[in-house]
């Protein structure tokens, strides 16, 4: 089941923000849509809550054709990046509005919020306006509020995007957890890669509006399908013409069988890592980073300026820079 | 346990020594000073000054100048066309709001310095201008001169910016965001603006309102040319004080002035309740 994306296509203007795009999105999991700023990705969650019409294609949630059903009913819960609390109401009538909408008994309706407010730890703020609340716990109210409706997905739009680096680690981890316990198909969308990698079951990278890789955290960091990913889930260096991690490059003071060797001629200690520049002989290849931590430098007994050989560790993943 | 989870709620948190009932320091309490200084002078010095001058001439006065039939007419008159003025504002003035504030389209910059003329305009500029338009020689053959339809054309032409301009930055604020959020839990159009965007504008449509009833109450120079003044038919309570002072009848005169203040008083409170009761039940 899941949510199915069939030839999705939308431009605003002359700007492309999706183009032929084809997803499947599996049920019951966590999928993350990471990608840079402006590559379509808050545009595809808009378009499956129906905030947004698609040009063209369809859109598919629960084995159920939406793709000309309003927002209003598509029985999805969309979580926003600045909250889009209801700055009138308290924390407990936010979360009841789904529900009075649907006009459910008022008991029901107590029951359900009191439950709700416990799940995402706001009891003893039912009372209290929006505007008493911290990010983090506004955040939290949104995520009740969306979930009142039990809905059939769960949309998160840069949910931890407004908030500062502390509390939106908290959050992540959160959010894992509760996802753990609720088991609602749940999509969201970062920029943020390592967000991506600790929290998703199923990583789709978006970029100009086209679907770059889809897979597991794992397969997208061991088997990147292109530069781009690569790049985009972490540091990456030139070695010779391909496209690498800095720390999976080996480096040794002795001649060896290697893709380029030079002279280390930058050295930079960050805690535990070392930070190395080292510029090949050969002037045709770019200055290489390497990334070796502290005791290995020690174990090779590398120095600045010494002349090293590079090649890339046995099994690590690299592409053919363009 | 998550750290989030255990954020100090307010009774958890120390209190600070009680201090003496002032909070201000010196140069506040200066700014403090002045500050009603000059609003004494400005404002509680006349209205005392205006209460003690209708209070002098006793109960007596008040009710010979309501039993006065064509006072009572003219209160009558400013009241109902003030109130009729405001509950047009209300809707129109929110409206386009909405629209300057939420639509894109041709002329829209124009239209945002239009809206002030009525504030800028000279009050009697913009009687002179009613009397040419609405007035017995009316390019568009619509001559309401000397009649209650004039009070209501004057005012509605110089209170229209109240509502828009108080309506408009709040509008402003308001993200669309919190709109796709209601529509996404499943609220229609309707619902939305009944429950979300309706409680959010209320206490500054309520204020503007208040602001659009208040000048209706008291205008003068902008229906003073096309009404024509003509008693029980067209004249307000405005022009009933000037009259009553032109007659050296201060008394009579304070009593009327007393009066429309009692009634502004009374909107504020209503209008600042009925706001507060949307608000709230939203």
């Amino acid at each position: 089941m899941g949510i199915e994306i069939v030839g999705v296509n939308k431009s605003f203007g002359d700007f492309v923000a999706l183009s032929d795009i084809d997803l499947s999105i599996p049920g019951g999991g966590l999928t993350a849509l990471l990608g840079p700023s402006g590559g379509g990705k808050s545009t595809l969650l808009r378009i499956i809550a129906g905030l947004e019409t698609a040009d063209s294609g369809t859109i598919e949630i629960e084995g159920r054709d939406t793709t000309n059903v309003p927002a209003q009913r598509r029985n999805v819960g969309f979580v926003f990046q600045h909250y889009a609390a209801f700055k009138h109401m308290t924390v407990a009538k936010n979360v009841a509005f789904g529900l009075e909408i649907r006009k459910r008994p008022k008991a029901e309706i107590a029951r359900r919020v009191a439950e709700l407010l416990e799940l995402v730890h706001l009891e003893q703020f039912a009372h209290r306006l929006p505007a008493q609340l911290s990010g983090g716990q506004r955040q939290r109210m949104a995520l009740a509020r969306a979930l009142a409706i039990e809905p059939s997905v769960l949309l998160l739009d840069e949910p931890f995007g407004a908030l500062d680096a502390k509390v939106r680690k908290e959050l992540r981890d959160w959010l894992r957890r509760l996802h753990d316990g609720v088991h609602v198909t749940t999509v969201f969308v970062t920029h943020d890669q390592e967000e991506a990698l600790e929290v998703a079951d199923t990583i789709v990278v978006i970029n100009d509006g086209r679907i770059e890789q889809v897979g597991t955290p794992d397969d997208l960091y061991d088997k990147p399908a292109s530069d781009f990913v690569l790049g985009f889930l972490g540091p990456v260096t030139t070695l010779g013409d391909r496209l690498i991690r800095p720390h999976d490059i080996e480096i040794s003071r002795v001649e060896q069988a290697a893709v380029v060797d030079g002279p280390i001629t930058r050295w930079t200690r960050v805690g535990f890592e070392i930070r190395l520049e080292v510029t090949p002989i050969d002037t045709r290849y770019a200055p290489v980073q390497v990334s070796v931590t502290r005791t290995e430098a020690h174990a090779l007994g590398l120095h600045p300026g010494d002349h090293v050989w590079l090649r890339p560790a046995v099994g690590a993943p690299s592409v053919v820079s363009t | 346990m998550n750290p989030v989870l255990t954020e100090p709620t307010g009774t958890t948190r120390r209190r600070r020594p009680r201090q003496k009932a002032s909070t201000l320091s010196r140069p506040a309490a200066i700014g403090l000073g002045v500050g009603v200084t000059w609003f004494s002078i400005l404002v509680l010095i006349p209205l005392a000054l205006i209460s003690f001058q209708a209070a002098g001439g006793g109960w007596g006065v008040f009710l010979e100048t309501l039993g006065n039939a064509q006072t009572a007419s003219a209160i009558g008159l400013t009241v109902r066309q003030a109130l009729l003025v405001t509950l047009v504002n209300v809707v129109m003035g929110t409206l386009i709001a909405w629209v300057l504030v939420r639509d894109r389209f041709w002329g829209k910059r124009a239209l945002e310095i239009i809206i002030d003329i009525p504030f800028a305009l000279p009050t009697i500029v913009a009687g002179l201008v009613l009397l040419s338009l609405y007035g017995p020689e009316s390019p568009l053959g619509v001559n309401v001169a000397n009649t209650s339809h004039s009070v209501f054309l004057a005012l509605l032409f110089v209170t229209l910016p109240f509502v828009v301009r108080a309506v408009e930055p709040v509008l402003m604020e308001l993200e669309p965001e919190v709109e796709e959020a209601a529509a996404s839990l499943g609220a229609s159009t309707f619902t939305t603006w009944r429950r979300i965007i309706l409680p959010s504008l209320a206490p500054s449509i309520a204020s503007g309102a208040t602001l659009s009833f208040a000048r209706g109450i008291s205008e003068y120079g902008s229906l003073v040319l096309l009404s024509g003044n003509l008693p029980f038919e067209s004249e307000v309570a405005s022009v009933r004080i000037f009259s009553y002072i032109e007659n050296d009848n201060p008394a009579a005169a304070s009593a009327v002035a007393v009066i429309l203040l009692t009634v502004a008083l009374a909107a504020i409170v209503t209008l600042n309740l009925i706001s507060q009761r949307v608000t709230r039940h939203g």
